[in-house]
């Protein structure tokens, strides 16, 4: 599978993205558990670009560790960025009106999660799920 | 510009107007693959050549815009329209139009004349995908709202316990329409017991969390009590992971176990309710 880039500007993307992932984590045959909790991340990450970032959008993978396969995900915004990411990435911190745990819970549902953000800068997350 | 700028075009489409007919049907039909029966494609063509002809042959034939159109636009708009509706591509809508271009060429013969009716042509063509692309929104809105309403059915279980199964996403739009429909539901049956059954919910993010407790604490403020049920393996290792806590609303993996506590709570008991009731 090629990269596949969405956008990511309204409502109807989110739900794109997350139908997107489902589809590539099947393709990568992740459990069904695993593709439950990649889901569920993106859901959140692709939210999080479009409500604190203002919309961008989503690069969806596969991707190879020797024989393993995997999905790899990111989600670029050009919006404000994270002025203090170790509060962000606290549970139950949000400066919205969520419940604080996208950020956060995110980090403990995928297998390796990177945050690239600067402030004034936009806000790049890289998630990636091995399949077992 | 007046009809000057079309010399005797009309006049010769309207003498060769059978040949030309036959001409622009053979086309059309070839793209519609007999999705749309000989005959009926025949009136319509002939009713849009008529007004057509009618149009461009008057004082103002240059100009779609102008009310010696307004028949050929309430045409194209009846065409596209039910070819929107049909299914039908834009393209084989659109082709409808521009075919019409090839069949006065060859029947009628390209003079002068014919780059102003071209251009004509050209201005319908892109009219009735206007209008097919709005025809075919209307469809897609319409829908979605009856989506909206087919997926939040409240069902009564028992006396006194309603049950509201989720299918799909439960964005904010969805959620409002769901909590409206619960709470008055509950009104009016008087229940005492919700069950939420979310088994066909395919992911349980933060944001649906948080829906869903706000519905059930708004329910309890009315005095009805929640029960969540239909939490798979997958969605309640998402949901320890995410860290979302359900804090003391009772959970359920089937809706029949949720029926079952609410009937324990609410003390009914199901064998003197069958006797009562002769089963």
């Amino acid at each position: 599978m090629t990269a596949q880039e969405l956008p990511i500007a309204g409502d109807a993307d989110v739900v794109r993205v997350r139908q997107a992932v489902r589809a590539a984590a099947v393709a990568a045959k992740l459990s069904l558990v695993d593709q439950t909790k990649l889901v569920t991340a993106a859901s959140e990450l692709a939210r999080n670009t479009l409500t604190y970032g203002g919309g961008g959008s989503a690069v969806i993978e596969e991707v190879f560790n020797g024989l393993r396969k995997g999905v790899k995900a990111v989600f670029s915004d050009k919006g404000p960025g994270i002025a203090d990411l170790k509060l962000a990435l606290t549970d139950g911190y949000t400066s919205g009106s969520g419940m604080g745990l996208g950020l956060s819970g995110s980090r403990r549902l995928v297998d390796e999660f990177t945050i690239e953000t600067a402030t004034g800068d936009g806000t790049t997350v890289t998630v990636i799920k091995w399949a077992r | 510009m007046t009809s000057e700028s079309f010399g005797d075009l009309i006049e010769r489409c309207r003498a060769a107007e059978d040949e030309l007919v036959r001409q622009w049907r053979t086309d059309v039909a070839a793209s519609l693959r007999g999705r749309v029966s000989e005959i009926e494609l025949d009136k319509e063509l002939r009713d849009l050549l008529d007004a057509v002809l009618s149009a461009v042959g008057s004082p103002q034939g240059s100009d779609t815009r102008s009310p010696a159109f307004g028949e050929v636009r309430a045409l194209l708009v009846e065409l596209s329209r039910s070819r929107a509706l049909q299914g039908f591509s834009p393209r084989e809508t659109a082709i409808g139009v521009f075919a019409l271009k090839r069949a006065v060429r060859e029947s009628v013969g390209a003079g002068p004349e014919f780059q102003a009716f071209s251009d004509v042509i050209d201005e319908l063509g892109l009219f009735t995908f206007e209008t097919y692309a709005k025809a075919r929104e209307e469809v897609i809105s319409n829908q979605a709202e009856q989506l909206l309403e087919l997926a939040t059915p409240v069902v009564k279980l028992w006396h006194g316990v309603v049950a509201l199964p989720l299918v799909g996403t439960l964005d904010s739009a969805r959620a409002q329409v769901v909590m409206e429909k619960l709470l008055q539901t509950l009104v009016d049956t008087g229940s005492e017991y919700a069950i939420i059954d979310i088994t066909g919910v395919p992911a349980v993010d933060t944001q649906v969390a948080q829906h869903l407790l706000k519905t059930i604490v708004a329910a309890r403020l009315m005095g009805a009590q929640c029960i969540i049920s239909g939490i798979r393996p997958q969605i309640a290792q998402t949901i320890v992971a995410l860290g979302i806590e359900f804090g003391d609303i009772p959970t359920k993996a089937t809706l029949a176990d949720a029926l079952m506590l609410a009937l324990g709570r609410s003390g009914v008991d199901v064998a003197a309710e069958m006797t009562k009731r002769g089963l």
